[in-house]
């Protein structure tokens, strides 16, 4: 049951990852990559990780694909996009590369016969507990660094984002519309 | 193995069955209820006091054409509403619905899937519905469906951080992500219940609850008077009905959610046994919606980003931060 879950996950990942590459349309390549999103979170509940499945959903199908859809909101999205690959040594070394992570990967069942856990998760604690107790024991310092960066982003992202906040594209007195249609027939 | 197997199809066709034909009921109710607080009467021809207008809407919506417009992307928009409707279900997955009960001699626990992190993989599958109102509007190719995925993506943006960190609370309370364990915490009578030591947690709750089943007063990504239906223009037939099971649906599950996690769940009260409890404290939270659509107007896109972002999102840090200095 659980071998054909795994297949069965295997086979629609790739397939679905496959369509998020090589499809033209951009709805088909956001739809398969939330759908991958969504399946590789079944790996997680096929290996009894339910938190991390769980954290997969919320974290990459909800909060990062929604900010990709929004940014699609620009594009027309019923629309062929033609690619350009000008640079043929950058798609001769990343075929390259490809192929050395398909031997890579491969060839990991034989090499990693011996892998034991190093911090085998302990007796009756349940999943979130079990998380919990790793990232704050022996990955402390990584969890600390990491909340440290999101700060920052986040911090980098107001100034950013927050340069015209206070006044409000929809309570602007007249004055303020005109110059702004004025300013957007300029630019076209 | 096998019983285990067979016992989980079971239920959840059951749950599919009972849930598709509340939500039809649910449209009966909320036109009536709507009507009354409007002074009319709502359906009332067809059937004693309107009733069998559920089936007269049921064989309108089977036998509808169903139209795809031609310049629609087929593929994504015919799967669009599926998308609605099957997250919908999943996210009831992983409810206790009821508390244990015995039929011929049968123990059965009325939850498909027990998980561990309950609480969370109904917030992530509702999460994921985002998906059916956003590829609909984007896929249909009508200036209408775009803008109202463009406000799907917006109110996900805005009440997404709202829910999660407003549940957070009582979670820090119980200790557990189970929602079996919520109700349990709460087995003491109506003093127990989490809504006394958490009102704010559940008011701010009960708000993106709201803007999660697109409900009145956030009912912006189909509201007619501004973007005709938004996501919802292009269809019609039975994949329009997909969506609005998908919609009472959410509502159940969130009226679940909250009555779970704030309100006791299916403990008894009193005289009361525990699934008749669960049973009105989830129709009050469902009646609370149709009285709140009855009586708000509702808020443009940002005005609900400003409210969430700038005062409900500081209001459950805040909130967050007490209840982590108590606990201590």
């Amino acid at each position: 049951m659980e071998q054909f879950a795994f297949y069965l996950f295997s086979v629609l990942t790739i397939g679905l990852f496959l369509v998020t590459v090589l499809s033209n349309n951009v709805l088909y390549a956001m739809t398969s990559l939330a759908a991958g999103m969504v399946i590789i979170s079944g790996f997680f509940f096929i290996l009894g990780a339910d938190f991390l499945g769980v954290v997969q959903l919320i974290v990459y199908v909800g909060a990062v694909m929604a900010l990709y859809s929004f940014g699609m909101m620009f594009f027309d999205a019923t629309r062929e996009i033609k690619e350009k690959n000008s640079n043929a040594y950058l798609v001769f070394f990343l075929g390259g590369m490809i192929a050395l992570l398909l031997v890579v990967m491969f060839s990991a069942p034989i090499m990693g016969e011996g892998i034991v856990a190093m911090y085998p998760s302990p007796e009756g604690a349940n999943n979130p507990q079990a998380v919990g107790l790793v990232l704050f024991t022996k990955y402390l310092v990584p969890f600390e660094v990491a909340a440290v960066m999101l700060l920052v982003a986040m911090i980098a992202g107001i100034i950013l984002a927050g340069k015209k906040m206070d006044d409000s594209l929809t309570t602007k007195d007249e004055n303020h519309e005109e110059e702004m249609t004025f300013s957007l027939k300029d630019v076209r | 193995m096998d019983a285990l197997i067979i016992e989980t199809v079971v239920k959840a066709i059951v749950v599919l069955l009972v849930i598709s034909a509340l939500a039809g009921f649910g449209t009966y109710l909320e036109r009536k209820v709507l009507a009354f607080m409007q002074r009319r009467l709502g359906p009332m021809h067809v059937g004693p006091f309107g009733l069998l207008q559920i089936l007269a809407d049921g064989i309108k919506l089977f036998t509808k054409e169903d139209i795809v417009p031609q310049h629609a992307n087929r593929l994504i928009f015919m799967v669009a509403p599926a998308i609605t409707a099957a997250t919908a279900f999943i996210a009831l997955a992983a409810i206790p619905l009821f508390p244990e009960f015995t039929i011929f001699g049968y123990t059965i626990r009325p939850i498909i899937a027990d998980l561990n992190v309950g609480i969370l993989f109904v917030l992530g599958a509702m999460a994921s519905g985002l998906y059916g109102p956003l590829l609909a509007g984007m896929a249909q190719a009508n200036k209408w469906g775009i803008i109202g995925s463009a406000r799907t993506a917006i109110l996900f943006l805005s009440y997404e951080v709202v829910t999660g960190l407003s549940i957070l609370a009582p979670i820090m309370i119980v200790g557990s992500l189970s929602l079996i364990d919520f109700n349990n915490a709460q087995a003491g009578g109506v003093s127990d219940w989490m809504v006394w030591k958490q009102p704010v947690a559940f008011v701010l709750f009960l708000i993106a609850g709201f803007a999660e089943t697109n409900r009145t007063p956030f009912d912006l990504l189909e509201h007619e008077a501004e973007v005709i239906s938004g996501y919802a223009t292009e269809y019609s037939g039975m994949r329009w009905g997909m969506f609005f099971i998908g919609e009472y649906a959410n509502m159940i599950t969130v009226a679940f959610l909250a009555s779970l996690v704030f309100f006791g769940g299916f403990n008894p009260i009193g005289f009361i046994p525990g699934f008749l409890a669960i049973i009105l404290k989830v129709s009050f939270f469902f009646f609370l919606m149709l009285w709140v659509r009855a009586s708000w107007p509702h808020v443009r896109p940002d005005q609900l980003m400003w409210l969430c972002w700038k005062v409900l999102m500081p209001i459950a840090i805040l909130n967050i931060l007490i209840t982590g200095i108590v606990l201590l």
